[in-house]
């Protein structure tokens, strides 16, 4: 019964991870604005390098 | 991705989906309202940005208004009070863009560095309506960066507060988060520790007790030291204050369980509070932040500042040069284009001066000023340039000597609130049973007294009670924001249940200023309206230039013949008819003729048709909402302009005497204060710059505005104007919340009369404070969002 020593210890510092990995991420601003990235995602993307911009562009 | 493409051609602009009056504006067979619009589709496909129309139909904003000046934003000291931040070649600003309204706007002002190369990066928040713009400060200026946003139609609003702004990055709502992330995590963890001690630790070994507990004692640390740190300061800066409020047994229950949690497990005599230590604080920390969340789009402390502009441009040596407002001094000669804001009290020098004072004194309709005239600042010019010289610098203006007043210097005094009155009664009442409890076992049964005594407290730890307002009035605030009424915080709430008296501006807040509406009186034809209005065409007279405007026909006829006699009427020969418009006096008709001083009298070859009358739009519902109002409240006007209407309106106010005309905004105020003093709970309806004085002296101060992005002077609420006609929904709604709230503080004190049976006798169980805390705090939060939105539903706000 003593490995129930081990998997506390292993689970609480797991979960301090993750609570230093949120601590990251409200420090680095992603809390301040959690609507505008919901619809940024819905985007087409489209970040082409130049060349194929260009290429794209025959279409029109 | 072209293929995809749906474009739908109708006779609305392509742009921005206004009907189209013209057809000269085409491109790529797509038709535009205006130049404008054409330029920003003219723009956007040159640089394959058309997506833009894919994900929305008609994204755009109506180009029809004219641009501003942005000179000013070449000036160093302006730009630098603008950026964020600023290095050898980046520089970072943040700007307000009102237009900012779809996802096509989010997709095409990300993708801002197609359209200018200096731009490295732009984020939008939408919901703040920022966009926060990375630029290369070497190959573009602040000036260009903003031209781009211009010429797409994306105009960034800069005004003086956001140049005296201090950069004050809002961590508040940051730490909270932190706090709440902190509390939830130890909440967590506590629980599941707790669960074997719940079912009985029977056949483990005792070891794992005495590890269990040390690891609670060990979360509930970061709890106390950190996440519920606030509710001790609270507490104690409170009762310095001699003011007994909920924190206080809210710490206290805290504490108590801390020690107690400690003492048990340290002596190992039993398992502790901590689960509900931690539970606590956690669900108190949610409770916090919904009271926190409020609308960030709309600014409630906005006052002069924001409304005149950031710089101006004054004639120096024959040159134009834009000066910072503030550098503004007497004897300046400055220029004002149409559209443009007055700023400072000044002589007219050149021009021909018609200016729009609605804004800031009420007057309903457009100036005449003549040259010489000292011009007052914050009017509107409606046509042609001016030049004027400067009398007083900004600061001492008519307009801004308002804001010296006391009621701007000093805060409004905090709202008191029903959970404040009712956590101080609260408070007694738990320490005497608490004490009581203790000194009856002190004479009984002495090892039980310290027991009931913590008892008491940790039970009674008013989690349910602190609750229930935030989640209450969080729900109204959200209701009340998808009816278009934005609150400036919970407690306006209450203040609105409480009022007996409304006290309404009238123009702009009663009435619609978008639009003037003018009646005919008489009968006319069709045929007849043309040349009327070909012949109001060649009158620059307000009330000419109103006309045409709201007739609406095309140039047709030229007038042969015209004449016009300033102030009295105008006549003209039109398509072989004699017309003639004007005063009574003018047309020589018999007195009886005319009831109105504002009446335009018609008379075409000789025989008289009847005459217009300017009438102020009434927003919907006005009727209803007066009618509704005025049975159980005292409604009072406050009126900056002339009294044309009062007629119209007396009946509402029942007599004369609560319907004040031609009142400055020094006035506004004092009524103000003379009804509160009076002892009546006032309420201020109002939309201008010379409302402000009233707003913030009322005891709630309600700004109406068409365009909630638009400058509205500072204020506890902002109404949408198409809401008007919901203003007796929203204060019965009000009432029912803090209906909701009396109610749920019942059910919570209910809950905390059960847990004191077993807490008084000393035979609380950490297992029941464990169940009843959390069971209390759900049946609140379910409790008053229920109960909030079926009385919504009742008053047809959902």
């Amino acid at each position: 019964m003593n490995m129930i020593f081990i998997l506390i210890g292993c689970s609480v510092v797991l979960a301090m991870v993750f609570l230093a990995a949120f601590f990251w991420a409200v420090r680095s601003g992603q809390h301040d604005d959690t609507y505008t990235p919901s619809v940024r995602i819905l985007f087409d993307d489209e970040l082409l390098d130049p060349e194929s911009e260009k290429g794209d562009q025959d279409h029109f | 991705m072209p293929a995809e493409k749906t474009f739908i051609i109708t006779d609305h602009c392509f742009h921005c989906g206004e009907d189209i009056k013209a057809d000269d504006y085409k491109l790529n067979d797509m038709k535009f309202c205006c130049l404008g619009c054409k330029t920003v589709y003219g723009i956007l496909s040159k640089h394959n940005l058309q997506n833009y129309y894919t994900y929305n139909k008609v994204p755009g904003r109506t180009q029809q208004n004219s641009k501003t000046n942005l000179d000013y934003l070449n000036v160093k000291e302006i730009a630098a009070k603008l950026v964020d931040y600023q290095d050898g070649n980046i520089s970072i600003i943040t700007l307000y863009i009102p237009a900012i309204h779809c996802s096509s706007c989010i997709w095409l002002l990300e993708h801002l560095y197609q359209l200018q190369p200096a731009i490295v990066k732009s984020r939008i928040d939408f919901l703040k309506k920022q966009v926060t713009i990375t630029f290369n400060n070497q190959e573009a200026s602040l000036k260009e960066v903003a031209e781009v946003l211009v010429s797409i139609g994306y105009e960034p609003l800069i005004s003086q507060q956001d140049v005296v702004k201090e950069k004050q990055k809002n961590n508040t709502e940051r730490k909270l988060i932190t706090k709440i992330a902190v509390a939830g995590f130890c909440f967590g963890n506590v629980m599941l520790l707790s669960f074997p001690e719940y079912f009985g630790l029977g056949y483990f070994d005792k070891e794992f007790k005495d590890f269990f507990g040390w690891l609670n004692l060990a979360f509930s640390i970061p709890i106390i030291l950190y996440s519920g740190a606030g509710y001790f300061s609270s507490a104690w800066n409170n009762l310095k204050a001699k003011r007994l409020n909920l924190d206080f047994p809210l710490a206290l229950g805290i504490a108590v369980m801390f020690i107690r949690t400690a003492y048990e497990i340290v002596l190992r005599t039993g398992a502790g509070f901590a689960d509900t230590l931690c539970g606590l604080v956690f669900f108190l920390l949610i409770g916090k932040w919904m009271q926190q969340r409020t609308f960030q789009h709309i600014s409630f402390e906005r006052d002069y500042r924001s409304y005149f502009p950031v710089a101006v441009t004054t004639l120096k040596n024959g040159s134009e040069i834009s000066v910072p407002l503030s550098e503004l001094t007497t004897g300046d000669r400055i220029i004002v284009r149409s559209m443009e804001i007055i700023p400072a009290d000044a002589i007219l020098l050149k021009g021909e001066a018609l200016i729009d004072f609605s804004f800031v004194t009420g007057e309903s309709r457009p100036l005449k000023k003549v040259l010489g005239e000292v011009i007052y600042a914050g009017g509107r010019q409606l046509s042609g340039v001016l030049e004027l010289e400067v009398i007083k610098p900004v600061s001492q203006s008519y307009l801004t000597q308002l804001w010296n007043n006391e009621a701007f210097v000093k805060p409004k005094t905090g709202i008191k609130t029903f959970s404040d009155t009712a956590s101080k009664y609260f408070s007694i009442a738990l320490l005497i049973l608490a004490f009581g409890a203790a000194i009856f076992w002190m004479f009984s049964d002495p090892p039980k007294a310290l027991a009931s005594f913590t008892a008491v407290l940790i039970i009674a730890c008013p989690c349910a009670l602190a609750l229930s307002s935030p989640f209450t009035l969080a729900a109204v605030i959200s209701i009340f924001d998808k009816n278009g009424f934005y609150l400036k915080n919970n407690a306006v709430i209450e203040e609105m249940a409480r009022t007996d008296t409304f006290v309404f501006d009238k123009t702009g807040t009663i009435t619609n200023p978008d639009a003037a509406g003018m009646t005919f009186i008489g009968y006319i034809t069709d045929e007849q309206r043309q040349l009327v209005s070909d012949l109001t065409r060649n009158s620059s007279h307000p009330l000419s230039r109103e006309l045409t405007k709201y007739l609406k026909r095309p140039a047709l006829w030229p007038t042969d013949n015209y004449a016009e006699k300033i102030g009295r009427g105008i006549s003209g020969k039109i398509n072989g008819n004699d017309v003639k418009l004007g005063s009574s006096t003018f047309l020589d008709l018999p007195l009886n003729n005319s009831p109105e001083k504002t009446a335009t009298h018609v008379m075409i070859n000789g025989q008289y048709l009847g005459h217009f009358i300017i009438r102020q739009q009434w927003r919907k519902g006005l009727g209803t909402v007066f009618q509704k109002l005025g049975k159980k409240y005292v409604l009072h006007l406050l009126s900056g302009d002339q009294p044309h209407d009062k007629y119209d309106l007396i009946t509402f106010f029942n007599s004369g005497d609560k319907m004040l005309f031609e009142q400055s905004p020094q006035q506004k105020l004092d009524y103000l204060k003379n009804l509160q003093n009076s002892g009546r709970k006032t309420v201020m309806f109002g939309d201008g710059l010379n409302d402000s004085g009233a707003l913030k002296q009322s005891n709630l101060g309600i700004a109406v505005t068409d365009n909630i992005n638009n400058f509205t002077p500072g204020c506890d609420a902002v109404l949408d104007g198409r809401s008007f006609e919901k203003i007796p929904q929203f204060i019965r709604q009000a009432k029912d919340a803090v209906k909701v709230i009396h109610m749920s503080f019942a059910v919570s004190l209910a809950y905390n009369t059960a847990g004191l049976f077993f807490a008084v006798q000393g035979v609380l169980s950490p297992l029941i404070a464990a169940v009843l805390m959390p069971l209390s705090t759900v049946t609140i939060i379910v409790f008053t969002t229920t109960a909030v939105r079926c009385y919504a539903r009742k008053n047809k706000l959902l």
